[in-house]
């Protein structure tokens, strides 16, 4: 049996529905989809989990669970930050509440 | 057969306690194997056959050690012996073609101080060595049932850490979960380890600031530059789409190398620092605190490099639910992602998907794992070892002469 670990009473406070998509740094500029069938047209709740600041942004497109949405316009040569670091450069045109992933997003490295 | 273990009580320095085996040289596992261990592939069927006589004996069959030479052979010669000498391990009976090189794995063993004898083929044939081994094996299992667990400090756990089938749900809730523990666990004197090399590709800058001084740091950097210029750069036909990510990272919302060595180097924590970098499956020697280990970023590889180093509990964050288990190793399984959790429940051990609903805290999350490390090292079988899965990959540098 999975063991469970639900909020502790020292936990609670933080009365904040669950949310659509978490961000992980302020700097980042784009959003991780952390609920299952996110259809397009959603108005979105997201959290940045390093400053607990909420963001509010509609889903222009259905993202799979665990898959990128971008939170600003992104243009060809721009550089995708997450946790605060770069993690790729754009490949094509990415419009806020777009899914962000292989068909927009390239590594720098290999 | 060797006198009962030296009882080192020692006096406890935290509150946190788990009941293990000493071993002769005092450290300390949490499984009391008995296992067969081939020298060779040629001998996987000879070690198979004994643990099929001997009810409880493991048999660890791998693919290599034929023609091997140079540092591919030494580390086939290390992994081996550091599998022998885990404290995980009770006694071994070791098998191989000829007596030779048999002789130098059971005397690596034997340093340990633990039982072992070893068995080669030629000359005898599999039914003659089958039978001698099967009569000791037998020996070493009976024997081994009545040594008893005592209670030891935290500080005496080796804990070891690799993630696998990666995802954006690693990064958020299941690598962090890891590096919460270690955060809270290493000042308490526990050996932690990491590794992964290729997977740092994107956060080596950080992963150098990690290292407790400059020195450790260089000597990082330089293990990375070699294995991005041996391995990588020296073989790669493509950008290592697929490869690094992995298709199943990709389908998980993993894009880039970077993104996924970011979200990996999460399991070391925000505050604890590397003390050393060992060399694949070295054991390591510079006291209590966290290594790094240079390994391949392949699950099975991975855990046994760091199972013969020396680790006795493994803890693996998986997005997409990686299954690995090792012979010799409780590997256990955390994942933060709702679907992997819900589709895949039988190889989770502990959910920790709260994290993305923002019901759990890493600091609540990161005291769960710490219950169920504590809990795997008393005994609980992990969702791994209740499916018995025992992967044991031997890391093979080159082609063999």
């Amino acid at each position: 049996m999975v063991t469970k670990h639900r909020r502790k009473s020292s936990d609670k406070g933080k009365n904040v529905p669950a949310p659509h998509f978490l961000v992980h740094s302020p700097k980042d500029n784009v959003g991780v989809i952390v609920v299952e069938n996110l259809s397009a047209g959603t108005e979105m709740l997201g959290v940045v989990t390093e400053s607990d600041k909420t963001i509010k942004l509609e889903a222009k497109e259905s993202i799979p669970i665990g898959h990128k949405v971008a939170l600003k316009p992104l243009k060809k040569g721009d550089t995708v930050i997450k946790y605060g670091q770069d993690i790729g450069k754009v490949i094509a045109d990415v419009g806020t509440g777009k899914h962000v992933h292989v068909q927009n997003l390239k590594t720098k490295r290999w | 057969m060797p006198a009962k273990p030296q009882q080192k009580r020692m006096k406890a320095k935290s509150n946190l306690s788990f009941h293990g085996w000493r071993r002769e040289n005092g450290r300390v596992g949490v499984r009391n194997h008995v296992i067969v261990l081939p020298l060779d592939d040629l001998s996987n069927a000879a070690c198979e056959a004994v643990a099929n006589n001997i009810k409880g004996a493991l048999a660890l069959p791998h693919a290599y050690g034929r023609l091997q030479f140079g540092a591919d052979l030494d580390l086939h010669f290390r992994t081996l012996i550091g599998t022998g000498a885990n404290p995980n391990v009770a006694a071994v009976v070791v098998i191989g073609i000829e007596d030779g090189w048999t002789k130098r794995v059971v005397d690596g063993i034997a340093a340990s101080g633990k039982p072992v004898v070893g068995f080669g083929i030629e000359g005898h044939g599999d039914i003659a060595t089958i039978a001698k081994a099967s009569h000791k094996a037998k020996e070493f299992l009976q024997w081994a049932s009545e040594l008893e667990r005592e209670e030891c400090d935290i500080a005496e756990l080796w804990v070891s850490t690799k993630c696998g089938e990666s995802d954006t749900t690693t990064g958020l809730a299941s690598c962090p979960t890891v590096g919460n523990m270690y955060d809270k666990l290493i000042p308490k004197g526990i050996h932690g380890c990491f590794g992964e090399t290729s997977e740092i590709t994107g956060a080596e800058h950080i992963a150098r600031t990690r290292a407790a001084n400059a020195k450790v740091g260089d000597k990082w950097m330089k293990t990375f530059a070699a294995y991005q210029a041996e391995v990588i750069e020296a073989h790669k036909v493509d950008d290592l789409s697929e490869s690094q990510p992995t298709k199943g990272n990709i389908a998980g919302g993993l894009t880039t190398i970077e993104e996924k060595a970011l979200g990996n180097l999460e399991k070391i924590g925000r505050k604890c620092r590397y003390i050393d970098v060992l060399e694949p499956a070295e054991t390591p020697a510079a006291g209590p605190g966290l290594y790094y280990m240079d390994t391949s970023s392949a699950a099975a590889e991975c855990v046994t490099l760091m199972a013969a180093g020396g680790y006795v509990v493994h803890t693996f964050p998986t997005g997409q639910g990686n299954i690995i288990g090792n012979p010799i190793v409780p590997v256990i399984k955390i994942s933060g992602n709702p679907k992997t959790v819900r589709t895949m429940a039988e190889h989770i051990d502990l959910d920790v998907s709260g994290i993305l609903r923002r019901e759990l805290t890493l600091d609540t999350a990161g005291d769960a794992l710490i219950e169920m490390v504590v809990r795997t090292a008393n005994g609980r079988l992990t969702a791994a070892e209740a499916l018995g899965h025992r992967e044991f990959v031997m890391t093979k540098l080159y082609r063999s002469a």
